[in-house]
This record gives C-alpha cells, sequence and structure tokens, in this order.
C-alpha cells in the first residue's frame, strides 16, 4: 500500500527530521487512540464486578476474575444459540450471496450478453431509489422471513448491486481473448465461467465474500424488524437486548451460580469480546480485501 | 457475431441462455425487493387495514399533512442533514490528513501496525461500540466521568444532556469510519507519479510546499467525488449508528433522532403503516433528488469515479 514518495530521496534538514518525527507521533497516537477502547473492554471483561463498583471502568483493576465468562457459557445461557444462529446466518448467507452476485456480475462483464447496459441500469435503481422501511418490512413477512433464520439472511443482506458492480468491473479487466481461446480449445459455458473466470475471481470474490460475512455478523437490523422470537436472536441482538434485561439476566446467574455479586459490567464487556472475536481471528484478511475493494470500487470506473 | 439489424429479443435470451440464468437469481431478488416493494408505497395515501391491505380507503395527503404537522418533521430533518454534515466535513478532512500523514511515514513495520489499529474499529458493530461508549460515558463507573471526579470536577450525566450529543456523535463516527475512509486517499496518493516529488525535492521544495501543489492538487478530483456521494447520501441517516448508540433515551431525542429513527419510532409506537410510509415517502423522494443529482454530477465531471 502507501509507500513511500520520497522514498529514494534522503531528508536532510534538521526541520523535515522534526516534522517526520511529529508525523510518526501524531499517526502513532492516532493508532491508539483507535485501539485503547478495545483494550479497556478486554480488561473490564476480566475485571472482577467489585473492582468495578469500586474503581468504575479502569485499565487496572483492584481483581482479575473469569466470573463474566463463566456466566455467558452457564447452563441456559443464550449466547451459545445466539451464536450458533449467527454462524449459521453468516456462513449460509455468505455462500450464497457471493454465489449470486458472482453470476450477475460476470453476465454484466460479458460482451456476448447483449441487454448487459439494460441489466446494470434494473440494478442501479434500486441503489438510487428505495420504496423505505414498510414496503420492505411487508415483503419479508409476505416471503415468510420472519421468526425463523431466513429472517437473518434474506431481506436487505442477501444480495448488494455494490458488490456486483465490483465483480463487474474485476471481470471486465480480464482481457476478452481469454473466453475466445478457451472457447476455441472447446471449453463450454458453464466451465469458462465457474472454472476459468471464477478461479481468476478469486481476490474480488474474497473481498465481497467478506463484505457480507462482516454484514451478516453485525447485522442486528434485521433482527430488530423481523424476529420475535429469541430463539433466533443473533449475537448483535442479544447484544443489544441484554442491554436493558440485564437486570433479570443476572437474578438468572444468581439461581444457577449461586454467586453473590453477579458480574453485570463485566459480563456486558466480555460479551462484546465474544461477538469481536471472529473478527480479530479474521483481521489479516479483512483488512487486505477490503483495501483492495475498497480501492477498487471507489477509483476504477 | 455479425451485426443483425433486429434480433428477436427471446432469440438472444435463448443464445445465451446460461449468462441470463447466471444472472436471474440477482435479478429476481432484485426484482423481489426492490420493484415488488413500489405498489406498498401508495398506502402512504391510505388509511392502512390489515384486512383491506393496499387497496385501503384513499384518504389524501392527510397522513403527510399529521407529518408535517408535527414538530418532529423539521427537527428529524434538521438532525439528519446536521449529523451528515458534520460526518461529511470532518470526516474527508480528517480522512485527507491522515493519508497524507500516514504517505510521508516510509517505516514499513510502524505503518503496518497503526494503520491495522486505524482500520479496526470499523469492523466491529455499533451494538458492541455502544457498550464501550457506556464504558466511558456512564454516570456511574464510567471512565471519563471517574477522571473528571479524580481531578476535581464534577459528574456530567452525557446521557441524559442532548447539548453533548452532535459532538459525540461525530467523535463516534469519526473514530470509527476514517481508518477506512482514508484508504480511498491512499491509495489515490500511491498512484502519483514519484518522479513530480523528486523533482519538487531536488528545486528545493520543502515537505509542506511538496503537499501544498502536488498532493492536494491530484487529490482534488477524488476528494470532489467522495463529497459529491456523500452529499447524495445526505438524507440518509445512519440507523444502525444511531438506534444503537441512542436506543430509545427520550431526552436525548431533540438532537439524535434522524429520519430514519423516527420513521422505525412510529412504526413501533403507532403501528400505523400509513403514516409510516408518507414519513419513508418522504424520505425516499428528497433522498432521491439528492442521489441522481450527485451521480450524474461525477458521471459528468469525474467520469472515471462514477461506479455505474
Amino acid at each position: 500500500m502507501a509507500s513511500g514518495k520520497i522514498g529514494g530521496v534522503k531528508s536532510h534538514s534538521i526541520g523535515e527530521r522534526i516534522g517526520s518525527a511529529a508525523i510518526h507521533l501524531i499517526i502513532g497516537g492516532y493508532a491508539l487512540v483507535c485501539i485503547v477502547p478495545f483494550i479497556l473492554v478486554l480488561i473490564v471483561s476480566f475485571s472482577s464486578e467489585k473492582s468495578i463498583t469500586l474503581n468504575g471502568y479502569s485499565f487496572v483493576p483492584m481483581e482479575w476474575s473469569v466470573s463474566a465468562y463463566r456466566m455467558l457459557f452457564f447452563n441456559g445461557s443464550s449466547v451459545p444459540r445466539a451464536y450458533m444462529v449467527t454462524i449459521c446466518a453468516t456462513l449460509i448467507g455468505t455462500l450464497i450471496a457471493s454465489l449470486i452476485t458472482f453470476g450477475a456480475g460476470y453476465t454484466l462483464a460479458n460482451r456476448h450478453c447483449k441487454y448487459r447496459n439494460g441489466l446494470a441500469l434494473y440494478f442501479y435503481i434500486p441503489m438510487v431509489f428505495s420504496s423505505g422501511l414498510v414496503p420492505w418490512y411487508m415483503m419479508s413477512k409476505n416471503l415468510g422471513c420472519y421468526d425463523n433464520i431466513w429472517a437473518l439472511i434474506v431481506p436487505s443482506l442477501m444480495f448488494s448491486p455494490f458488490n456486483m458492480f465490483l465483480v463487474r468491473n474485476f471481470v471486465r479487466e480480464i482481457p476478452e481473448e481469454l473466453d475466445d481461446s478457451a472457447r476455441i480449445d472447446g471449453a463450454g459455458d458453464i466451465a469458462i465461467a465457474f472454472q476459468i473466470y471464477f478461479t481468476l475471481c478469486k481476490p474480488v470474490l474474497a473481498t465481497i465474500a467478506l463484505f457480507y460475512a462482516i454484514g451478516y455478523w453485525n447485522n442486528y437490523f434485521n433482527a430488530v424488524m423481523l424476529v420475535n422470537d429469541p430463539d433466533y436472536f443473533n449475537l448483535q441482538m442479544l447484544l443489544f437486548k441484554i442491554q436493558s434485561e440485564i437486570a433479570s439476566l443476572s437474578k438468572m446467574a444468581v439461581g444457577t451460580m449461586g454467586a453473590v455479586n453477579p458480574p453485570k459490567e463485566s459480563f456486558k464487556m466480555a460479551m462484546s469480546i465474544v461477538t469481536i472475536g471472529p473478527i480479530v481471528l479474521l483481521y489479516p484478511y479483512l483488512q487486505k480485501y477490503f483495501v483492495k475493494g475498497m480501492v477498487v470500487g471507489a477509483v476504477k470506473g | 457475431m455479425g451485426k443483425k439489424k433486429r434480433s428477436n429479443p427471446f432469440s438472444e435470451l435463448w443464445k445465451h441462455k446460461f449468462l441470463y440464468l447466471l444472472v436471474l437469481p440477482a435479478a429476481l431478488y432484485t426484482f423481489i425487493f426492490s420493484y415488488l416493494t413500489l405498489p406498498y408505497m401508495v398506502i402512504a395515501f391510505e388509511k392502512y387495514n390489515y384486512k383491506t391491505g393496499i387497496r385501503s380507503p384513499f384518504v389524501g395527503l392527510k397522513n403527510f399533512e399529521y407529518f408535517f404537522k408535527s414538530s418532529w418533521a423539521w427537527t428529524v430533518t434538521r438532525n439528519t442533514l446536521v449529523i451528515n454534515v458534520l460526518f461529511l466535513l470532518f470526516g474527508t478532512a480528517l480522512a485527507v490528513v491522515l493519508a497524507i500523514l500516514i504517505n510521508e511515514i516510509h517505516r514499513k513495520k510502524f505503518l503496518k501496525v497503526s494503520q491495522a489499529f486505524m482500520l479496526f474499529p470499523y469492523f466491529i458493530s455499533w451494538v458492541v461500540v455502544s457498550y464501550m461508549l457506556q464504558g466511558l460515558l456512564a454516570t456511574d463507573g464510567g471512565l471519563i466521568n471517574h477522571i473528571i471526579e479524580s481531578l476535581g470536577g464534577t459528574r456530567i450525566n452525557f446521557y441524559s444532556n442532548p447539548k453533548y450529543w452532535y459532538p459525540i456523535l461525530l467523535l463516534l463516527n469519526l473514530w470509527k469510519n476514517t481508518g477506512y475512509s482514508s484508504i480511498v486517499y491512499i491509495s489515490a496518493i500511491t498512484a502519483i507519479d514519484e518522479g513530480m516529488y523528486e523533482a519538487a525535492y531536488i528545486d528545493g521544495a520543502n515537505r509542506w510546499k511538496r503537499i501544498r501543489y502536488i498532493t492536494l492538487p491530484l487529490l482534488f478530483p477524488t476528494i470532489c467525488i467522495m463529497v459529491l456521494m456523500s452529499i447524495g447520501r445526505i438524507f440518509y441517516g445512519d440507523f444502525g449508528m444511531l438506534y444503537a448508540i441512542v436506543r430509545d433515551n427520550g431526552s436525548l431525542m431533540q438532537i439524535t433522532e434522524v429520519i430514519d429513527t423516527y420513521v422505525y419510532r412510529t412504526f413501533k409506537n403507532t403501528g400505523d403503516p400509513s403514516l409510516t410510509m408518507a414519513i419513508g415517502l418522504y424520505q425516499s423522494i428528497v433522498g432521491f433528488i439528492l442521489v441522481f443529482t450527485a451521480n450524474r454530477i461525477v458521471k459528468k465531471k469525474f467520469p472515471e469515479g462514477a461506479l455505474f
């Protein structure tokens, strides 16, 4: 990425050196501001409730504790189930969404497709005009996407024209001769699309798959709108709900664990950490492919 | 493929049936969730009844009248615009500054780590962010109030005082999104011909002059495109952010309620699809005009920047 523009030229003057030090300081400071809140959350999640009550949120708790994490996975906790729901929705959704997006982007880039410009317009119109919340809600409900896993998968999230245009622009960059020579070699339509182009599109497919996966993982809107049954709450929704219901939840925990002082604040923070977990694991890929996608999407026409 | 004058559309579809089959799922999805939802919009002019559905009695502009006569019409419009303009101005400025500064850093490892940190908040859901914010701002036990108190000040009740919330929302938005939005500018700077910088350096231009006379002018088209695109979206509030952060906190609504959250709240509280639809239609129409105009300008002035 950002390679130094004047890499070959050494800066000599004292002014430039001071400037350079200041720039490092600013960027380093900003980077810290971005990451420190997460460290606070991590520390609080491992603090005992007593030290939080006494000292508030603090980077140096008086007492460490894992009781919040134990509470997260106690018998009858709704967290493991919400985890499963989120993983299912994310995996199924990302798979379907990536496939249909690839198909559409591929066709729209294909010069054999005579109506590709008309189709592009067809996909573009909803990007600038949406009918709003109520029709969306009614349509989702009429389709049966209500109080089940499909409510978390299908509405809004399963296809994004933006991603489709990313794929289209990527496929367009592949030389046409490839298609021609494959045809001469006797490859059929299916082989060309799914063996040759699919393989070549791996970078952009990784990008859109991660866009979709993050979209699914972080989504709580669908659950807020379309799910009432706690059995189908995803992690974000559970986290959202627990805010107001933390009191009753800790009572439940007391019953099960017999703890005198049920962790409340640390519980919330532990739950945040558990929710962030997979994102941290995927982070190297996320960074790489999101950066690629953003660059392709914004600068290339 | 020879050029035919006017081929039968069906023969074209049949000839490339595989291609059209590939686009079909996406086309169908778009048809159902976009085109097929359009007829529902007529309920904005009706008094919706769950039995008669979309063919409920026609009431003309009554729903619109009800909305525009309430004080909320102005409040939510103002909040949406103010919040988005704040995000747009400060977000763009900070992203450009960050990109320029990052470009001045040549230590690869330092660069890698700090960029990884800067990008991280972008991937975290607003719900998690709302928890962090409470950790910082809560009246009892929040870190900031803890610091204020230990410095001898009195606690501030952030969650019941709307006057703090334009700045809080702005800072949150900058914190979460700037690392990401600066990527576009970083890549635009990377694309600038290195020879220009070397020539300027040999001619004795210092760092500031190189930024002022090379980087900024060459970055200008990208800035314009990004700003125009954001102006196009200015009538749409960030529901995911605002509802997670503010939730149903009534004491902040005068400042934090945007059209999107208001539409949702109207739907939830009144259960009246017609009234909700009327407010949504107001947003859709103004939003459409803005997006359409912005995209037209981008396409005309910066053809290389248009996605479509």
